[in-house]
């Protein structure tokens, strides 16, 4: 896998000041992302996943947000420091996202034909007609029926999964290089969810775009990404390839999540493995490991000093003072 | 959406019904309309009597509604006080439009309220526009804005002016804008009337008049409009679909105006739909003050001396209105919000 | 190997590291004093209150209705610090008399209201059917018509009826009854609509299904179960609408049919001021006019306040 370098994040630092103190959501974290290459960043809500790459598009309200240090690298400009202007073209261009939810996401009182011509006339100059027909060839594209007809169509008459499909179509209408996708497929059913992954693959295929995609589902992950990121309170805990990470996790929160699936071959009457303890609280500076509160193998160690990212395998990295098969310190 | 038209005008009829009993039997109280009819001589008996039933006084109530309502053009009325009943009812009633006659000017009270009306809807529409663009304008400015000292500065002035008493606005722009910009040798502003009786009735001398008592009106609900209209904006501007547009790279501007915009102002069409009872009540004072010749002084006038026929019209009308102005409300924001579908 | 912070420090449970929980009347109390605003209007209201009332015990009622015609419309000075009124009575001593009449007119007007808007709220949105289509009519209809209107009409349907009020000692105007009276029933009708679609919302919920069952009576739960749920939006409503009620007495006072002589209110204060405005007697409107401006302030203030304590979710403004 050599291809050429797109974005690499280093040392990204975001906090929010509120009225109820400082919230310390990306506590500096790092990674690499080439072209045409797939990123799952996988984590439990909280911790930092989405706040991470709304800071790399500029996109977090400046007071009360605020990057504290770090850079991200996006074709030798430090996309953390660029002027606004400049960061709109970027933006829908270049990079472009997925969110979530595409009800709330979708501008409800004008037409996904609107919402989609509208980048097309002003990325890529297009007249209003020949956004038109793009946007329809677009529609099409990603598998949405009638789409001529469908234009002048408001968000509230699509269902769940159409309207997921139209914001695909929305972001990757100026051909962009990087698609960050939020949790697109957790509001909608799992059949549906199927779909859109199924979809995505096909468009990447057929475009080569890299991706961020970020999911607290570990099941979406195995047949989608490249590598894998997870992160914890606002830290990267362990950094692998896909096969890596399912074959081999060495982190314990890793484990924890995988044995947290529930899964069909299990004995039945056996007890769904959960984390015991709470969510981190952000509110406070991280000292020491911030899993070590949660961790079956927590030495004190941990409790004291922050491990930093050490590989232990060929591109695989992980935080931590332990080795997880034998229980002693590394 | 025309049935749902029509379904609301059908319901619009009971309601006024309703209103029309109510205002009648509550006019019939409020005093003697003969006891100012005769001028400085006491008027005589006789006349009285006769004038008594004339104006079908000496019926019981639901009578004289029912005249009211459909006239007495169809019977006879009893003049000369003999028991026998010989001479024609001329009355049409108000649903055939006839509202009466006023008691104390003799002429129809119709014919009375069209020559103030135009005068009060003038006020009205200047007043409108001025708060409607001031509150987009203010509102969308503070929400942009917001935790700036600017926002600040206008939050706390918005609520003073939103607290003050209209007659206070008023006196005190008569007080500088007249008084003291006259003593100061500066252009000063009339407080009096629609336009100096020299000049003659331009439409520089009434728009000149008329700044001094719309701007008083408007400030007040300048302040609470822009307000909502901030809190509208901020709401919309958290919103998801905001998030999405910036991440289009569409520019600030753009995604102000077209996407937050259409969202945020949607509120403001109830605002003002519903605005005018408001709109209505403020202007019989501010009429008042500055001695505008508009319906809210002749309400008031002829309320004061008993006059029921106008009273009435005056109140039907406005019921009316406000009955329209709501419908149209409805239906502008289903127009505008397509998620809204009335069936 | 480089670590956030080298230094030891103790252990902490996981527990420790999370804030308390809050009651929810502590949560409330917080967001309340929060709002500076709130605060200041508060203590602006309590300033009022002292002034009207404890006033009084500086200032007698005779000084208020002392007539002097010499010395009318004079200007703020030593002597009549807030001036002289078109028959020389002192406006200072007339605006906390004054006040006493207005703030109690606030009061009980919201009194009446909220009485009136609980009662056939409840009644439309917990019985429903028949009972709220006709009193739901009946709020629409009185709604249309614009309070002033309906506030002039009926204070010249009353004005005269109700004798002066002798109590503690001192004579009230009747038309103090007729001025609460009148404006609390036109202003119920908001607070009714409001009332109602609590109830609709909350008769369907599972704990009155099961007062219900319990064969608990109609009254009961309707007092008892769902009122106290919904007292948020009324309790803001209820605070707005005293300074509505000072606002809606000091109009028809000011247009001279309200409160009468011989008890004067902030509003009243003012009937003749048009007459003089040419004069430049600004102390004549613009003390009562300042002190119902300050009290309908301070109101908002405090329901605003209030509206983000109790019901953060709806902030309309």
């Amino acid at each position: 896998m050599d291809r050429p370098l797109l974005l690499e994040v280093n040392d990204l630092k975001t906090r929010f000041h509120t009225a109820e103190g400082t919230i310390y959501a990306v506590n500096g974290i790092s990674y690499v992302l080439h072209e045409g290459e797939t990123l799952a960043v996988v984590g439990e809500s909280g911790c930092g996943k989405s706040v991470s790459v709304l800071s790399i598009m500029g996109l977090i309200p400046i007071p009360p947000g605020q990057i504290a240090s770090g850079s991200a690298i996006y074709r030798s400009r430090d996309l953390l420091k660029m002027a606004e202007p400049e960061m709109e073209k970027v933006r829908g261009k270049e990079i472009a996202m997925v969110f979530q939810d595409p009800m709330t996401s979708l501008n409800p009182v004008l037409t996904i034909g609107k919402q989609i011509t509208e980048s097309l006339e002003k990325h890529m100059a297009m007249g209003h007609d020949v956004a038109v027909r793009r946007t329809v060839e677009l529609l099409e594209w990603v598998g949405l029926p009638d789409p001529a007809r469908r234009l002048g169509d408001y968000p509230h008459q699509f269902s769940g999964g159409m309207r997921q499909r139209v914001m695909i179509a929305m972001a990757l209408a100026c051909g962009p290089t990087l698609l960050i996708a939020d949790e697109p497929t957790t509001a909608l059913d799992v059949t549906i969810q199927a779909q859109i992954v199924e979809l995505v693959i096909r468009l990447r295929q057929e475009v080569g775009m890299a991706m961020i995609w970020i999911t607290h589902d570990l099941g979406v992950v195995a047949g989608l990404a490249d590598r894998v990121i997870v992160m914890y309170a606002g830290f990267i805990v362990e950094e692998a390839d896909v096969d890596s990470l399912y074959e081999d996790p060495r982190h314990p929160y890793t484990l924890a999540l995988l044995a947290a699936l529930p899964r069909v071959d299990r004995r039945r009457h056996q007890r769904l493995k959960s984390i015991q303890g709470a969510p981190p609280n952000l509110l406070v500076e991280p000292h020491g490991c911030p899993f070590a509160p949660r961790c079956e193998r927590v030495i004190d160690r941990c409790r004291t000093e922050n491990p930093s990212l050490q590989a232990v395998a060929p591109r695989h990295r992980i935080a931590c003072w332990i080795d997880v098969q034998t229980g002693e310190p590394r | 959406m025309g049935r749902y038209i029509i379904r609301r005008l059908l319901q619009a009829i009971p309601l006024l019904f309703i209103i029309s009993i109510v205002l009648f039997v509550l006019m019939q109280n409020i005093g003697d309309p003969l006891a100012t009819m005769g001028g400085r001589r006491p008027t005589r008996k006789e006349d009285r009597e006769r004038l008594t039933r004339q104006l079908g006084l000496d019926k019981p109530v639901y009578v004289q509604y029912l005249y009211w309502l459909i006239g007495n053009d169809w019977t006879k009325v009893d003049l000369d006080g003999d028991g026998v009943a010989e001479t024609q009812g001329r009355r049409k009633g108000v649903l055939r439009l006839d509202f009466g006659t006023s008691l104390i000017e003799k002429r129809p009270a119709l014919t009375l309220i069209g020559e103030r009306l135009p005068n009060t809807l003038l006020l009205m529409g200047a007043y409108e526009l001025v708060v409607v663009i001031g509150a987009l304008a203010v509102g969308i400015y503070s929400a942009v804005r917001q935790y700036s000292l600017t926002d600040h500065a206008i939050t706390a002035l918005s609520f003073i002016f939103y607290s003050m008493p209209i007659f206070f606005i008023a006196f005190l722009s008569m007080q500088i804008f007249a008084l003291d910009f006259r003593r100061w040798g500066l252009p000063y502003f009339p407080t009096v009337g629609m336009f100096e009786p020299e000049t003659g009735k331009t439409a520089g001398q009434v728009a000149w008049h008329m700044i001094l008592p719309v701007a008083s009106l408007a400030l007040i609900s300048l302040a609470g409009y822009s307000r909502y209209m901030r809190g509208s904006m901020l709401e919309v501007l958290n919103q998801d679909y905001i998030r999405t547009a910036k991440s289009k790279g569409l520019g600030r501007r753009y995604v102000l105006l077209v996407h937050a915009l259409k969202n945020a102002s949607l509120p403001i069409v109830t605002i003002v739909g519903l605005d005018l009872p408001t709109l209505l009540g403020g202007a019989i004072v501010t009429e008042r003050i500055f001695a505008w010749p508009g319906m809210g002084r002749l309400f008031l006038d002829h309320v004061q001396r008993v006059d029921t026929p106008v009273v009435m019209a005056i109140l039907m009308l406005v019921s009316v209105a406000v009955i329209i102005f709501q419908l149209l409300t409805d239906i502008t924001y289903a127009w505008l919000d397509p998620r809204i579908r009335y069936d | 190997m480089s670590s956030e912070a080298a230094t030891a420090i103790p252990q902490l449970k996981a527990d420790e590291l999370e804030a308390p929980p809050l009651t929810l009347r502590q949560l409330t109390w917080r967001r309340f004093r929060r709002h500076k605003m709130a605060m200041f209007g508060v203590a602006m209201l309590v300033l009022l209150f002292i002034y009207s009332f404890g006033g009084a015990f500086f200032v007698s009622e005779a000084d208020a209705n002392l007539t002097e015609t010499a010395a009318r419309l004079q200007p703020p000075s030593a002597a009549h610090p807030f001036g002289t009124d078109t028959v020389g009575r002192d406006i200072l001593a007339r605006t906390i008399y004054g006040g006493q009449i207005s703030l109690i007119i606030g009061l009980t007007a919201m009194l009446v209201e909220v009485i009136l808007g609980i009662l056939i709220g409840a009644a439309a949105g917990y019985f429903g059917g028949w009972i709220d289509a006709v009193l739901m009519r009946f709020t629409e209809a009185v709604f249309v018509i614009p309070q002033i209107f309906l506030l002039i009409v009926m204070a010249k349907y009353f004005g005269g009826k109700v004798p002066n009020i002798e109590l503690f000692g001192r004579t009230f105007s009747g038309s103090v009854v007729v001025v609460i009276v009148i404006i609390g029933a036109t202003s119920w009708m908001y607070l009714a609509r409001i009332v109602r679609a609590e109830f609709i919302s909350l008769k369907e919920r599972e704990f009155i299904l099961a007062a219900k069952a319990t064969g608990t009576p109609a009254v009961e739960v309707i007092f008892s179960h769902i009122l106290p749920n919904c007292m948020a939006p009324i309790i803001v409503s209820a605070t707005l609408a005293v300074a509505a009620a000072i606002l809606a007495e000091s109009y028809i006072s000011f247009l001279g049919l309200g409160v009468q002589a011989p008890t004067a209110t902030w509003g009243n204060m003012l009937d003749s001021a048009i007459n003089y405005i040419d004069e430049g007697a600004w102390w004549y409107w613009g003390f009562p006019s300042l002190l119902i401006l300050l009290a309908v302030l301070s109101i908002n203030f405090l329901g605003d306040g209030l509206r983000d304590a109790l019901d953060p979710h709806s902030r309309a403004v």
